[in-house]
């Protein structure tokens, strides 16, 4: 027995380690994201004013009435998101394919060229295209100088300044996954294809294609939800016709301080975006969605 | 396979010249797709840096006005602009250090450990990541608002902190899945305490991981735009100033930083880059 107990103090010891290693950053996450929210919950279900302070009803009714008041909005923020994921992945298909199969030993190089953008703050870069896309800047008035195109001419401040602003802005988190996925593929496989009789196109659409789903999923999956959830190229690219979900959320957060109904919106945005990823993660596992979400 | 061999393309007699010669063709049409869309990621780049040099009058950047190197020289001449890069470095310095800290050791505990609890602290730092920055920048604030904690600079601190820790967890765990045993278990049969193991064997073993970790989580906090402008009440860092000042006419100044953050950003990756491709050569 006397022998046994320092061991079993080591087994427990040694059991328990996981748990100090997990216990700081576990804190911090639960503090300051899990709790959160249940505040946002709690706030979503209060009502009252700015002035005179907001008091616990759980009136499910500020729900219905965010969404009948900013259901355009939202759809068209989801609208954009599916634009901006169709064209980001129709770009970057190609592109991640040439470098994951043709680049040779420059991979890294061009991978590195792809995520240039990211060294630079994601603000300034949508100034950047405010610029170029300037009623009067370096891509219109030559073209309205040649008569190419009428005087009152604008790209700015519409749908399409945005969407171009955001397929900018996240076309390298699709580039990534899709890259991740076919670097990955063995090329015996499409060697034995060709073997096969199979043409160049056959092969890609039986082999290569079908093996890339897991990064299309995930290129689609981290592409889709910050697109959705973004107001910052609504804001510097967009006009009054393109205002989407986040700049209301935070309009009523940081201007009219009316919390309630804008935790609702940030709450009914969330429940829409997870819902959808869990769907998704469900289907292909969530170990492989995470893993090509964070290479 | 003999399901593959039957479907067997008739196209595959084709003449040989003409395959050939569309091939050759072909060979070059995804190169210079690949070129252009370098050069339509590069542009917005390209611009910024110009026009730092750019000898504007006015309040406006707008127009090409010659070149000079005036706003480098004049690069601290806007007081609160001078102010916001400042806090911008030091959150972002403080935060990677904290969730280096906090992420590796979840990232070793997920990376190595079976044990009860570990599909949730999986699911907390998946849907973590999955959850749109625009609900974490307003729950927080939400939480934020409940208690009454006046935000400022340690609220942004303390959502960077929050929003890079699953990132270095995840990037260490990758790390410390791929980690040959053997080498600590041989260091402790030869007498080493478990501390002097880790001390010894398993960080260094696992320092890639927590390089790149530190190296997003720094990138991601200077860059961080979204949640920061929920919880940053009157302190503003260099993305809310550049916000802020697009109404307004954007100095170039802002270019000049934005050039030099982007010139240090880049050499710190390819020097990392080699660093690792030398270690791995030698190993």
């Amino acid at each position: 027995m006397s022998k046994e107990r320092p061991r079993s103090g080591w087994a427990l010891r040694a059991r328990l380690t996981p748990y100090w290693l997990v216990l700081p950053g576990g804190m911090w996450l639960a503090i300051f994201f899990v709790v959160p929210m249940f505040f946002m919950l709690s706030l979503s279900l209060q009502t009252g004013d700015h002035i005179t302070g907001y008091q616990q009803t759980f009136h499910w009714s500020t729900y219905s009435n965010a969404i009948s008041l900013y259901h355009v909005q939202f759809v068209r923020s989801i609208v954009y998101a599916a634009i901006v994921t169709g064209v980001a992945l129709l770009l970057a298909y190609p592109l991640a394919y040439w470098i994951a199969f043709h680049a040779g030993r420059h991979k890294s190089t061009f991978l590195l060229l792809i995520l240039l953008p990211f060294f630079v703050s994601f603000v300034i870069r949508t100034l950047s295209w405010q610029f170029i896309l300037a009623d009067n800047g370096i891509v219109l008035s030559p073209l309205k100088n040649a008569h190419i195109l009428p005087q009152d001419f604008h790209v700015l401040a519409t749908s399409f300044a945005v969407i171009c602003g955001l397929t900018y802005n996240f076309l390298p988190f699709m580039v990534l996954p899709l890259y991740v996925a076919l670097e990955r593929i063995d090329h015996r496989l499409v060697e034995a294809a060709h073997d096969l009789y199979a043409s160049k196109f056959q092969a890609f659409r039986r082999v290569v294609l079908p093996l890339s789903l897991p990064g299309v999923f995930a290129g689609v999956l981290i592409t889709f939800v910050p697109v959705a959830s973004d107001f910052v190229n609504a804001t510097i690219l967009g006009g009054t016709n393109t205002t989407m979900i986040g700049n209301i959320i935070q309009t009523l957060y940081l201007t009219n301080n009316d919390y309630p109904t804008a935790s609702a919106l940030s709450f009914t945005l969330m429940g829409a975006l997870l819902v959808g990823i869990f769907a998704y993660a469900r289907v292909l596992g969530t170990e492989d969605v995470m893993r090509a979400t964070t290479r | 396979m003999t399901t593959i061999s039957t479907v067997r393309p008739p196209e595959s007699v084709d003449p040989v010249p003409v395959r050939r010669r569309r091939r050759r063709w072909g060979n070059y049409v995804l190169p210079a797709y690949t070129g252009l869309m370098i050069a339509y990621l590069c542009a917005p780049i390209a611009v910024m840096m110009l026009f730092g040099f750019n000898d504007t009058k006015g309040k406006f950047n707008y127009s090409w006005q010659g070149f000079t190197l005036r706003w480098y020289q004049n690069l601290f001449a806007i007081p609160d602009l001078t102010n916001a890069l400042k806090n911008s470095l030091s959150i972002a310095l403080i935060a990677t250090l904290i969730s280096v800290l906090l992420g590796t050791t979840l990232g070793l505990a997920i990376g190595r450990y079976r044990f009860r609890g570990k599909g949730s602290v999986d699911l907390v730092l998946f849907s973590q990541i999955a959850t749109p920055e625009i609900v974490l920048g307003a729950s927080l604030l939400s939480l934020f608002i409940s208690l009454g904690v006046p935000r400022g600079y340690l609220t942004i601190l303390v959502a960077h902190v929050m929003f890079c820790i699953p990132f270095v967890a995840i990037t260490v765990q990758a790390r410390v899945v791929g980690m040959d045993r053997s080498i600590e278990e041989a260091a402790l049969d030869l007498g080493a305490t478990p501390w002097v193991t880790f001390r010894k064997i398993t960080l260094p073993l696992m320092m890639p991981g927590i390089l790149a970790g530190a190296l997003l989580s720094f990138a991601l906090s200077i860059d961080d735009f979204i949640t920061t402008s929920f919880n940053a009440g009157q302190t503003t860092t260099f993305p809310l100033w550049v916000y802020g000042a697009s109404r307004v006419g954007v100095p170039p100044q802002v270019n000049v930083m934005g050039t030099l953050i982007f010139v240090v950003g880049v050499a710190l990756a390819v020097g990392s880059a080699i660093a690792s491709r030398r270690r791995e050569t030698r190993a």
